[in-house]
């Protein structure tokens, strides 16, 4: 017997369960559903976790443990049907099946959110593993000491983060400069000063930033923003005479970060109450003077949310920088200059052939992990710094 | 002081401080008040009283164009304050606000500190700039307002942390620390206890003295104590309007004596 077909008759045993238990309770209480705890249906419901709950369990962990044998199968289904007999047996009118499915309903909630928790431990996990082998084989000081980047499949490379880091840090923080502002006068703009209609229009549109693909975004970089920058910027000014630089990569992610930044602002500050506003203007502020005075403090804690936010899909893109900034790991200041980030060379450090042994490879987790742990930090900052202010206006 | 508010109706108007000339209001189709004609005085405190929804807060908003921050509302008719239409273009709301203030009748405290919620009007418009004269409106008008000695250690505290009758006197407080020339106050002492409502009608009574003094209130005791001049609102109409011991002894309209005395409301 297969899997599946083991899997469908257990459905069959339990849908059966559903049938006889619920017949079963309305037998005993003479036809009248009244003379019962629960209702009908609970008994069938309840005959049903209780046929599937350990039936599935077992099922489960003999899958795990060992080959599947005719004799795992069987065991399967007679634990299912014993669970069967056993809960018919069970169901009486003053059994409490009502309680007995609300438990099964929790059950299944808890095991959903098991489910996302079970996963991220599982990331970080496999992550911890590959990264321990990693400084097994590589100096953990050099990796994240060392200001040079030069992997070589000969060995005797040099793995130092500190380039990437540099590259993902600077080239976030121009995409939230720019960013950051735009997104949150546009979004102080639609929610205090737009009308209906534009509102109806813009909104949407803004939006539809947020929709493109990141590759997209990439693309213009690469065949418009960069030629761009560098003929009239860049040449001119004598700084470098490459496409591909922080400030391309840096101002396309701005773009991308725009509707992200505007949309959750302009939520937040829609949400701020008019009364506040109401109690500024009544006070012969003006409409300026009320919303850096009173709507903004209000609406700050979501505010920061949103930039920290931002923050973490800047930190974490990739397409945009390889298309937009280019490939060179480089310690500098030039703006002008190509530069590269973590994401990108995780990406190239693992593509093409490569041995899942080498440091050359490994470095890939190490450095996922310390994005990880850069994107969390930022997230725990983020939620200490909305509590924070949360205690403060509320 | 009371006896000059004793004449006629014809002598109010010439020392009108607020003159008000066949006022509608409409929010959509809701018309919320009808043909206003009043004349409320300079020095003196104007009663507003009435069933709920008959219009009392939208009146009030009218007189600092509070409502043209409701889109929905739509404003016709003249008022006239020292004379000047406030409608007319050359008009500023944001000064004509500064100058006619106005205490919600829901508390509304900025979430700031109680200190920094009181020194936002006279901060906005630049009436003291050092910290020391800052400090002193701050004590002067949450002294007033009856809240001072429940603040005065904890001026840093967020307003917003305050009770719901403690929020009314900050919001009282921060009203009067721009010295407004008329005041707008809507149901102040709604959430008030009896000894804190004493000190409250007392500082009313206080400002009479030098401003007008607009009240909407719930409480025919309170009207009576602290109002030279009533008016009653029904269905946003008013119905009537003259001196607050008249009114409340001998009302001229039967629906007035119906209010005052219980049976409609
Ligand atoms: N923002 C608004 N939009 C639409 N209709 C409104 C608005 N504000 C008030 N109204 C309507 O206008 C009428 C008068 O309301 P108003 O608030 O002036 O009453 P009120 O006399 O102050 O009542 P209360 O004593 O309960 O405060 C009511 O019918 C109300 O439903
Ligand atoms: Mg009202």
């Amino acid at each position: 017997m297969t899997a599946t077909s083991t899997l469908l008759t257990l459905l069959v045993i339990a849908a059966s369960g559903f049938v006889l238990a619920r017949a079963r309770a309305l037998a005993c209480a003479g036809g009248d559903s009244r003379a019962l705890h629960s209702l009908p249906g609970h008994y069938g419901w309840a005959s049903v976790l209780l046929t599937l709950g350990p039936a599935l369990a077992l099922f489960a962990l003999l899958k795990i443990a060992a080959p599947p044998t005719p004799a795992g199968t069987l065991a399967v289904l007679a634990l299912a049907l014993a669970a069967l007999a056993w809960s018919l047996r069970r169901t009486r009118p003053n059994f409490r099946a009502r309680q007995t499915v609300e438990r099964g309903v929790l059950a299944l909630l808890m095991l959903a959110a098991c489910v996302a928790i079970a996963t991220t431990a599982g990331i970080v996990l496999s992550m911890l593993f590959e990264t321990r082998n990693f400084f097994a084989q590589y100096d953990w000081r050099e990796f994240f000491l060392s200001t040079t980047w030069a992997p070589r499949f000969q060995g005797d490379s040099d793995l130092g983060i500190l380039p990437l880091l540099w590259g993902t840090l600077y080239i976030s923080l121009i995409a939230l400069v720019f960013a950051v502002p735009v997104g949150l006068f546009a979004a102080i703009y639609m929610a205090e000063y737009a009308g209906g209609r534009f509102r109806a229009i813009v909104k949407p549109a803004i939006e539809v930033l947020a929709g493109i693909p990141t590759i997209v975004y990439g693309l213009f970089a690469l065949i418009t923003v960069g030629p761009l920058l560098r003929d009239y910027f860049a040449q001119p000014l004598g700084l470098g005479t490459s496409g591909a630089s922080v400030m391309t990569a840096g101002l396309v992610m701005g773009v991308m970060l725009i509707p992200f930044v505007s949309s959750l602002s302009d939520d937040i500050i829609a949400q701020v109450p008019q009364s506040l506003r109401d109690g500024s203007l009544g006070l012969g502020a003006t409409r300026s003077e009320t919303i850096r005075q009173v709507v903004l403090p209000a609406a700050l804690p979501g505010i920061v949310g949103a930039v920290l936010l931002a923050a973490s899909r800047a930190i974490g893109e990739t397409m945009i920088v390889v298309l937009g900034a280019g490939a060179a790991a480089k310690l500098g200041l030039n703006p002008f200059e190509a530069m590269t980030t973590i994401t990108v060379k995780i990406v190239s450090q693992l593509t093409g052939e490569s041995d899942f042994a080498a440091p050359e490879t490994l470095v890939a987790f190490a450095l996922g992990l310390t994005l990880f742990a850069i994107t969390l930090s930022l997230n725990v900052l983020a939620l200490a710094i909305v509590r924070k202010y949360r205690e403060q206006y509320e | 002081m009371k006896d000059t508010l004793t004449e006629g109706r014809g002598t109010a108007a010439d020392t009108a401080k607020i003159a008000v000339r066949g006022l509608q209001v409409h929010y959509g189709d809701t018309h919320a008040v009808r043909d206003v004609d009043v004349d409320i005085p300079d020095r003196a405190v104007t009663a507003l009283i009435g069933p709920s929804g008959c219009g009392k807060s939208t009146f009030l908003r009218c007189l600092n164009r509070m409502n043209d921050t409701i889109p929905a509302a739509r404003v016709t008719g003249e008022i006239r304050i020292d004379g000047e239409d406030i409608h007319d273009a050359r008009v500023d709301p944001v000064q004509l606000r500064a100058k006619v203030g106005m205490v919600f009748q829901k508390p509304n405290p900025f979430p700031k500190s109680i200190r920094d919620n009181v020194a936002y009007g006279p901060k906005i418009h630049g009436l003291t700039r050092k910290r020391s004269e800052l400090d002193e409106v701050v004590e002067k008008s949450l002294r007033r307002a009856a809240l001072w000695d429940e603040v005065k250690n904890r001026l840093d505290a967020p307003g917003t942390g305050l009770s719901g009758g403690q929020q009314q006197r900050l919001c009282i407080a921060r009203a009067i620390a721009t010295s407004p020339e008329i005041l707008l106050m809507d149901e102040p002492c709604s959430s008030l206890d009896p000894i804190a409502t004493a000190q409250i009608e007392e500082l009313i009574d206080e400002l009479r003295s030098r401003f007008a003094v607009v009240i909407v209130t719930h409480s025919m005791q309170q009207a009576a104590r602290v109002s030279q001049r009533t008016a009653f609102f029904h269905l946003g109409r008013m119905v009537e309007y003259g001196d607050t011991g008249k009114l409340f002894t001998n009302p001229a309209d039967p629906r007035t004596e119906s209010y005052i005395t219980g049976r409609i409301g």
